[in-house]
């Protein structure tokens, strides 16, 4: 847990921005992070119930104490190259809100990292030269030694078949 | 926790809102009846006066001035009707329809806060009493009586109760000292009638009593009060006491003793009485649940059934010696039984009937077809037919909007029919039923029928069709539910410019159903609304489809059969068909539709032949499994609705198996997307 | 403190009753409808009984003549709640039975004042 002192900020000096707290995973090498507050709990994979007609980086549904429970390989839907399940492959679990609804909705991801606060002034807008995965990053945190995207969840679930 | 009485009062105020809403249904059903009637039914008259005579009371007791007034003044014109001094007419059933409205507006007016002006009301509480033709009761009072301004006096009271007053539940002791409670008091008790010990009737009174009681608040008033209940089985003297102390007798209430004695015997109950509890053998008291307490009680037997199933699982499993597999075979048929029985009892708690939602359209259909001039009749099917509460509250202005355009675009002026050569009242009939696991609601009328030639045209206009573009098969499903779609030449205030249909389908989809038109032109249309039964523990028979496990519900099957190659012919060269007896089925290769695309039908594959819209379909699958019961979950929590499926489920090994609907799958197939507009 | 049983089928006013009684520190048992309250009562005995006039299926004066067959409320004090009291009903109820009765509407405290006739 890396607790980075907070900088003071003179009285004159607009609002701190807030500081972000983060839930941090690995993806193809880069680390990526989503709001803690948003991740109900992290599980290991199991073969999820392929459903028909969903878009392809949707897996299928898997059953969390009774719910029933879509997932989405995150490598997949931001283009990726694929990668094999491994021992360290995750499924972070989401409270996600999509269509004017709060869903249940998990993510496949390579491994865990870490849960981490980020400053205000470390979180920047993402450049335009990330395209692919453009409509889910929501902000850039640099810190000294990484780079963290971190992702709009709400988005993950974007233009499913209706 | 101490709540004053005044937020007691609050609090039930809700419930009395409720109440007077149920009544004013009521009331509304039954002068709608009495209208159509030829002779006017006693019972329904009965019926609808105890209606309008609980909302009096209850708005009396709760405050409601100007409501109370408004029940009283229909309550005195029912009375009429009761008591046959008149017979309901035209014109009074009429007034009182429009008391309805009346009554109707000022509860809202309540709820909402403010109240309707109490001139209003009597504007047309004595519209009523003209047509009564009565000069009109005093009004009722409204609030209790201000107490009387006391008066103060003195008083001498002779109390000398009949031996049998115990019976009738007064206590004369109590009694006694009410009056004393008056003022201040002496009282002297007269036991000169009292007999020996051994002869004493202990349910007979032998004393008397002389009070003398003074005070500001004792008046010849308050003590005829106290006394009010015993005048027939006690001697009450009152007295003003002079100051000479003469009592001057000014009044004797006195039970003659040779006059009829009331005896015990109650009269026989009038035959309406014993009619009465005939009729209310079937009815049983019934308390108020939150529909938010039902679900919870829903979740929880839905865990207790997936509880079960697991358990079943283990028993197959398990390596215990027999005695024990018996010992727990029992307890586990047990344990199935009673969930199954629990279930079934939570079940038919959230559900209601749909008559809730029907109700209002005898009223609506009425008053609309008066409005647009054209003669309707109305007919209700399927009332009884279940349907979730939650369902129902979303159901209502789908239904609404149906059967307005039925009336307003569907149904001809009475002209135009006979010059069709049809009866001159039209007729739209909505009706309720299950069918397999849905429940569908259908708007019908014999009206015009939608014109597929002007919807062709509307689309074009409307650019939903190029000019140059094919026909589709089916326009009028194609595009009926375009937003802004309508062929009507007029725009009428009724049901506006076809703004409806596509607000209709999109809240009949969000409620996971959908909606499908049927029409012939000249003979009349059919809009059905199928909606899931989302309370679902379903009977289902597990199946395989490659490492797949599905379930299908038993409602849709109607049987298995193993494939017998020789069975099977190709129609037009790419649909495969099965000769079963005298019907050919189409088979449906199951694991293809469910998106298993590298699966194939084998040697030992079985055929299930399920409902599809009345036409048997034959699913192809691998295996059948187990039996059983299934709790549904629905894919929409947490994903999206998916064509085919009905929703999904948790098995006993913890899997997750979707849940296939039938209906859907033989649209698919048939590639028919969305509605069956096909040859009934 | 008495064991007291309200009937009404309109479930605001007997609540009212109800709670206006169980404020005065009374036990209170609430039936919906005259059939169930007579069930109740061959089972249970009360120190009270009060009950509305107009009700379906079994109605006030029927409930309170059918209580008084019951040996355990051949006396019991049993109060009927009615909105006028003319003296053809005031007899009629005196026929059935009835011990008193109490003119609707009504406020909690002519409520309590008035059962204090057949109460402690």
């Amino acid at each position: 847990m890396s607790d980075l002192p907070e900088v003071p900020s003179p009285a004159h000096e607009p609002e701190k921005k807030p500081s972000a707290q983060l839930l941090t995973f690995f993806l193809d090498g880069q680390e990526y992070g989503v709001d803690i507050l948003r991740v109900q709990e992290i599980r290991g994979w199991s073969a999820p119930m392929p459903i028909p007609g969903a878009p392809p980086y949707i897996k299928g549904v898997i059953n969390i104490r009774g719910d029933v429970v879509p997932i989405a390989d995150l490598r997949e839907r931001l283009c990726l190259p694929p990668f094999e399940y491994g021992a360290t492959t995750a499924v972070v679990v989401l409270r996600v809100r999509y269509k004017n609804r709060d869903r249940i909705m998990g993510v496949v991801v390579d491994a865990m990292s870490d849960v981490t606060t980020v400053p205000g002034e470390a979180l920047k807008a993402p450049p335009t030269f990330y395209d692919s995965s453009e409509s889910l990053a929501k902000e850039i945190a640099t810190l000294d030694d990484k780079m963290i995207t971190i992702l709009d969840v709400d988005c993950v679930f974007g233009d499913q078949a209706a | 926790m101490t709540k004053s009485l005044s937020d007691i009062q609050t609090e039930l105020l809700g419930t009395f809102f409720e109440e007077a809403s149920e009544g004013l249904q009521q009331l509304e059903a039954g002068l709608l009846a009495l209208e159509q009637a030829k002779t006017a039914d006693p019972d329904t008259i009965n019926d609808v006066f105890r209606a309008a005579h609980s909302i009096k009371g209850g708005a009396g007791s709760f405050g409601l001035a100007e409501v109370c007034a408004l029940g009283h003044a229909m309550e005195s014109m029912l009375e009429d009707f009761r008591s046959q001094r008149v017979a309901p007419n035209r014109e009074s059933l009429a007034a009182l329809l429009e008391g309805v409205d009346w009554l109707r507006n000022a509860l809202d007016a309540r709820l909402a806060g403010s109240s309707l002006p109490i001139s209003d009301i009597d504007g047309f509480c004595r519209q009523l009493e003209i047509l009564r033709g009565s000069a009109g009761d005093a009004p009722p009072p409204a609030v209790p009586p201000a107490a009387e301004a006391p008066q103060g006096g003195a008083f001498i009271v002779d109390f000398v109760p009949l031996p049998r007053i115990l019976e009738t539940g007064n206590e004369p002791v109590r009694l006694v000292r009410e009056l004393a409670r008056l003022g201040t008091a002496t009282v002297t008790t007269d036991v000169s009638r009292l007999p020996p010990l051994a002869d004493i009737d202990p349910t007979l009174c032998y004393l008397g009593w002389h009070v003398e009681v003074e005070g500001s608040d004792v008046s010849r008033k308050a003590i005829e009060e106290v006394f009010s209940w015993v005048d027939t089985d006690a001697d009450v003297r009152i007295a003003a006491k002079t100051v000479g102390n003469e009592p001057v007798v000014l009044d004797a209430h006195a039970a003659t003793a040779a006059g009829p004695a009331p005896t015990h015997e109650p009269k026989p109950p009038p035959a309406a009485a014993l009619a009465n509890d005939a009729r209310a053998e079937g009815a049983i008291g019934s308390i108020r649940v939150g529909v938010d307490k039902i679900d919870l009680l829903m979740n929880m037997v839905g865990e207790l059934v997936i509880t079960q199933s697991m358990l079943g699982v283990i028993d197959d499993e398990s390596r215990l010696d027999s005695r024990r597999v018996e010992q727990l075979r029992e307890g586990l048929g047990l344990l199935a039984r009673n969930t199954r029985s629990l279930q079934e009892s939570v079940m038919r708690l959230r559900s209601v009937p749909i008559s809730i939602v029907f109700s209002r359209f005898p009223r609506l259909v009425h008053d609309l077809g008066q409005q647009l001039g054209k003669q309707v009749e109305l007919k209700v099917l399927g009332q009884t037919t279940e349907i979730d509460k939650t369902v129902v509250e979303k159901l209502g202005d789908p239904l609404v909007h149906l059967v307005r355009n039925s009336l307003d675009h569907g149904l001809e002026t009475p002209e135009l029919r006979r010059a069709a050569g049809k009866p001159e009242v039209g007729v739209i009939q909505i009706s309720a039923y299950h069918h397999g696991g849905d429940v569908v609601v259908e708007v019908r009328d014999d009206g015009r029928g939608i014109n597929r030639e002007r919807v062709v045209q509307r689309a074009r206009q409307l650019g939903l069709l190029g000019p140059n573009e094919a026909v589709p098969e089916d326009p009028i499903r194609d595009f009926i539910f375009a937003p802004g779609f309508s062929t009507a030449a007029a725009v009428t205030d009724v049901s506006g410019r076809g703004v409806g249909m596509d607000v209709v389908r999109r809240n009949i989809r969000a409620l996971g159903g959908d909606v499908f038109v049927e029409t012939t032109v000249g003979k009349g249309t059919c809009i059905s609304m199928r909606l899931p039964l989302t309370l679902a523990i379903i009977d289902g028979q597990i199946i395989r489809v490659g490492q797949h496990a599905y379930v299908v519900p038993l409602l849709s099957i109607i049987e298995s059969v193993q494939v017998e190659p020789k069975r099977v012919s190709k129609f037009q060269g790419k649909r495969e068909l099965y000769r079963l007896r005298d019907k050919l089925i189409p088979m449906i290769e199951l694991g293809q539709v469910l998106g298993l695309h590298s699966w194939q039908h084998s040697e030992e594959s079985l055929m299930m032949i399920v409902e599809a819209d009345n036409a048997p379909v034959g699913l192809l699958v691998d295996e059948l499994l187990a039996q059983q019961q299934v709790v549904v979950k629905s894919l929409e929590t947490n994903y999206d609705r998916v064509p085919g499926l009905s929703g999904a489920t948790i098995l006993g090994d913890g899997s997750v198996a979707f849940i296939l609907d039938t209906t859907a799958i033989g649209r698919l197939v048939r590639g028919v997307p969305g509605n069956g507009a096909h040859a009934a | 403190m008495a064991k007291i049983m309200t009937v009404d089928d309109s479930n605001s006013l007997r609540k009212l009753v109800a709670s206006a009684l169980q404020a005065a520190g009374h036990n209170v048992s609430e039936a919906d409808c005259g059939q169930t309250a007579l069930s109740v009562a061959q089972t249970t005995s009360f120190d009270l009984v009060i009950s509305d006039l107009n009700m379906p299926g079994m109605d006030g004066l029927t409930l309170v003549s059918q209580l008084r067959k019951l040996p355990a409320y051949r006396s019991t004090p049993i109060l009927i709640l009615t909105t006028e009291m003319d003296p053809a009903k005031k007899q009629a109820a005196k026929a059935a039975g009835a011990t008193g009765w109490l003119v609707k509407p009504f406020d909690p405290a002519q409520l309590l004042a008035t059962i204090r006739k057949v109460l402690d």
